[in-house]
């Protein structure tokens, strides 16, 4: 077992009582108020949801492959547990320890049209294999005039804030990829939503990211209908509506966003629109944008740091879209402009505190 | 490349030996290696146990493995200089009219490119280059392949695609990216593809498709009856990509059936090989990742046509990579963006233009079958020009696509921003046409 895993797995429970604190709580998961399709449901955390969404991927599929480094034996946060076993090496398969060897295998399979499902070990090393995501993946297509693409593959990668991950094992760089057009990107909060995103993805015909909140492998479980089913790519969810502000994120945000919006209205009386942006690229112009015109204030919130991070995208867009509907500047809520740090992480994660904070800077505009 | 997982996976194995003290160990190993190897029960039990070399054995002083006494990987040659072939059993008895073939794309290969490269200087097309001196290197090795295997390339196989069936009028409509470049216009001339031809689009990007035909050659190994190889080419310079480290101990781990076929022409631009590699060049890369490997004479169209034929039937069979080398000289200059003659010196070019010319090997040979008809060359040649330069006319004045075909096969389906996008293009352009050179692109 993998020394982090094994530190997350211990999970938000058991708090230690020698008065350290473990900031990996810095959220209280919010289940899915209802299940996204009709059906018998099962318990699960996410690490089962998306193993059962692979596991589903490879049955539907006869092509799909799934790989990465240590996934034969389950991978290292038990993404992949059981699928050797049941498919076979030929198709559930270590690779060498080399990201770029990764990315690039997998268009390669795509190109044939059989389905990847690759995985990178944490987003923090999806790097090495940027110019085989940036340049080829994302450009295939386009560039071959449609003769050749690598629509059929799906890059899977543990991201986010974790308590402990410091600077390899906590980053959240949704953003490098938002500027990548050809790509898809999105972003799990729970259960439900990695095991629709991740289906959707995989039957989608563009080269899709799905980043996974490591910190929610464990610690969020819910009810999740045991049939294959999909989340759309590119729709917002409205979680929580709400007449004064609009607060948007994404990924383990989501359930500091919700926890933020009972504190604002107990503590401030302020109504919050709750919206789980989900999909990066392409990303929900309209439900924003509508929301924030009924509102007229909007907090976005993102681990990633401030400058250039997606908010910005949303920001700007919003500014365009809303200008005569703003009552207040766009506030962004975010990571520091810093490496993620180790042990200043509670100062530096856009935690519940900063956020109401900021709502009550907006209200108060 | 977790740092914790590594570390994770070290302590777990140096647990059981912690709790004895490590010299002990150590002396414990030592002193055990050296009994075995004095009481010499044979190399067997000179064998260690470390799961990452299982086949090593102990040794009791210590020898450095010097890269100068490695012997260099032989260099395979059918035909010398004059056409003869060196060694009757290598001859590949290829009919005539296939020889006569050969030859022939070789020659509009080089055709195509003296007036293409011309076409350049004259600003006619914005980028080319030039295949001189590789052209026995791509016909002999397209000639051993199956028209299914799928090709994966750099840039400079285009007489790959001149073997498959590629037209004149296909090679010039991409450079001038006019709407009958199946690639849309999208990309710098040179950059090829066709589905049709399996030959998948080129980018420029170096390395990058080297992993990418390895995953492929592993997805067609599982179709059931695959009778399909993946074959990349790559120069020597993108050979020291990490792309190409990748690809070639991905293939090896995980078996896939992908022939890996550098050209090694000598130089990357302007970098030597000599400031490129210390090692036995690519070829001698090969049993590092525990891959087969053959290196031959890649002006000899016969050598490279047996080479890379035994490579595909070795792939096939056995579900292995292997690493071709075909060594070459790069006679002309890297590009039209490139003048060479500011590195290396002009006489150096002298003998590989003449005697070392892939194409005067082969005219030799084919003078000595009684096959070559001096007349009717000289006339295909003449011909070749006229397609050549006639298409060249042509392929100006056909338009380009409509400029809208920009916003397309970004994506499978055009999301909401992209249509958005392309909207607010087309009303500018309504209303600012005389600022864009519209009468150029199809409507």
């Amino acid at each position: 077992m993998n020394v982090l895993q094994k530190l997350v797995s211990t999970g938000v429970k058991t708090l230690p009582r020698n008065g350290l604190v473990r900031h990996s709580s810095h959220f209280v998961y919010q289940p899915d108020a209802k299940a996204p399709v009709e059906g018998p449901t099962q318990k699960m955390n996410m690490f089962q949801a998306i193993n059962q969404a692979m596991d589903i991927a490879l049955e539907q599929n006869e092509s799909a492959l799934v790989f990465g480094e240590d996934v034969a034996f389950g991978g290292v946060f038990r993404c992949s547990m059981g699928l050797q076993k049941k498919y076979g090496k030929q198709r559930v398969f270590n690779t060498p320890l080399c990201e770029q060897g990764i990315a690039g295998f997998a268009i390669g399979v795509a190109n044939t049209g059989a389905k990847a499902i690759a995985e990178m070990q944490f987003a923090d090393y999806i790097f090495p294999a940027f110019d085989q995501i940036v340049n080829e993946a994302a450009k295939y297509r386009y560039r071959s005039g449609n003769l050749y693409d690598c629509g059929s593959l799906t890059f899977r990668a543990p991201c986010g804030a974790v308590g402990h991950g410091a600077c390899y094992h906590s980053q959240s760089p949704e953003a490098y990829f938002a500027h990548t057009p050809g790509l898809k990107v999105v972003v799990p909060r729970g259960p439900n939503k990695a095991k629709g995103l991740l289906l959707a993805c995989v039957k989608d015909n563009d080269p899709c990211i799905v980043f996974e909140p490591k910190t929610l492998y464990r610690a969020a479980v819910e009810e999740v209908p045991v049939a294959a089913f999909e989340s759309p790519i590119g729709k917002a969810d409205i979680l929580r509506s709400g007449t004064d502000i609009t607060l948007v994120g994404w990924g383990t945000q989501i359930h500091v966003l919700q926890e933020v919006a009972n504190m604002a209205k107990t503590q401030l009386d302020v109504s919050c629109e709750v919206i789980d942006l989900v999909s990066i690229l392409p990303w929900d112009k309209e439900t924003i944008c509508n929301s924030v015109k009924k509102t007229g204030r909007v907090l976005i919130a993102h681990e990633a740091p401030l400058t250039n991070g997606f908010g910005a995208e949303l920001a700007a867009t919003i500014q365009e879209e809303c200008f005569l509907h703003l009552e207040s500047p766009v506030l962004r809520v975010t990571g520091w402009d810093t490496p993620f740090p180790h042990v200043f992480e509670p100062f530096y994660i856009p935690d519940k505190h900063r956020c109401l904070a900021g709502i009550r800077k907006l209200i108060n505009y | 490349m977790s740092l914790l997982r590594t570390l994770g996976t070290v302590l777990a194995r140096r647990s059981p030996l912690a709790r004895s003290p490590s010299r002990t160990v150590v002396k414990c190993l030592s002193s055990d290696a050296a009994s075995q190897q004095q009481g010499a029960s044979g190399p067997s039990s000179l064998h260690a146990k470390f799961p990452g070399a299982l086949e090593a054995s102990f040794v009791t002083t210590p020898k450095l493995a010097l890269p100068e006494s490695i012997e260099p990987i032989p260099i395979y040659r059918v035909m010398n200089s004059e056409g003869v072939i060196d060694d009757p059993s290598q001859e590949p008895n290829l009919e005539q009219a296939t020889v006569q073939k050969m030859f022939r794309d070789m020659v509009l290969l080089n055709t195509m490119d003296k007036i293409l490269y011309e076409s350049q200087r004259q600003g006619r097309i914005s980028f080319y280059m030039t295949n001189f001196g590789e052209e026995a290197s791509h016909i002999g090795s397209a000639a051993a392949l199956s028209p299914e295997d799928w090709v994966y390339g750099q840039y400079r196989e285009a007489g790959v695609l001149v073997w498959r069936g590629f037209t004149i009028s296909d090679f010039i409509n991409q450079c001038y990216g006019n709407a009958e470049d199946q690639g849309k216009g999208r990309q710098m001339p040179v950059h090829y593809g066709s589905r049709k031809l399996n030959f998948v689009t080129i980018s420029s990007p170096l390395g990058t498709q080297i992993p990418q035909a390895a995953g492929a050659a592993y997805a067609f190994k599982l179709q059931p009856n695959n009778q399909r190889c993946v074959i990349t080419y790559f120069g020597e310079g993108a050979a020291s990509e990490g792309d190409t480290h990748a690809a070639f101990n991905f293939a090896a781990t995980l078996d896939s059936p992908v022939i890996f076929f550098c050209r090694n022409n000598g130089f990357a631009i302007s970098t030597p090989s000599r400031e490129q590699y210390r090692g036995d060049g690519i070829a001698g890369r090969a049993a590092g990742y525990g891959m087969a490997a053959l290196r031959f004479d890649g002006t000899d169209v016969f050598a490279t046509y047996n080479a890379t034929k035994l490579a595909r039937e070795y792939v096939l069979r056995e579900n292995k990579p292997i690493v071709l080398e075909a060594m070459a000289y790069r006679i002309g200059h890297h590009s039209t963006s490139d003048d060479s003659t500011a590195y290396r010196p002009a006489e150096e070019l002298e003998v590989w233009n003449t005697v070392e010319h892939p194409i005067a090997k082969l005219k030799h040979y084919m003078l000595r079958r009684g096959w070559f008809d001096e007349a009717k060359e000289n006339e295909f040649v003449k011909s070749v020009r006229k397609q050549v330069l006639s298409q060249i006319n042509q392929s100006e004045r056909i338009l380009k696509p409509d400029w809208r075909e920009m916003f397309q096969d970004v994506y499978a389906e055009m999301p909401a921003h992209l249509k958005e996008q392309l909207r607010a293009m087309e009303e500018h352009v309504e209303q600012h046409r005389e600022h864009y050179p519209l009468k150029d692109f199809k409507q």
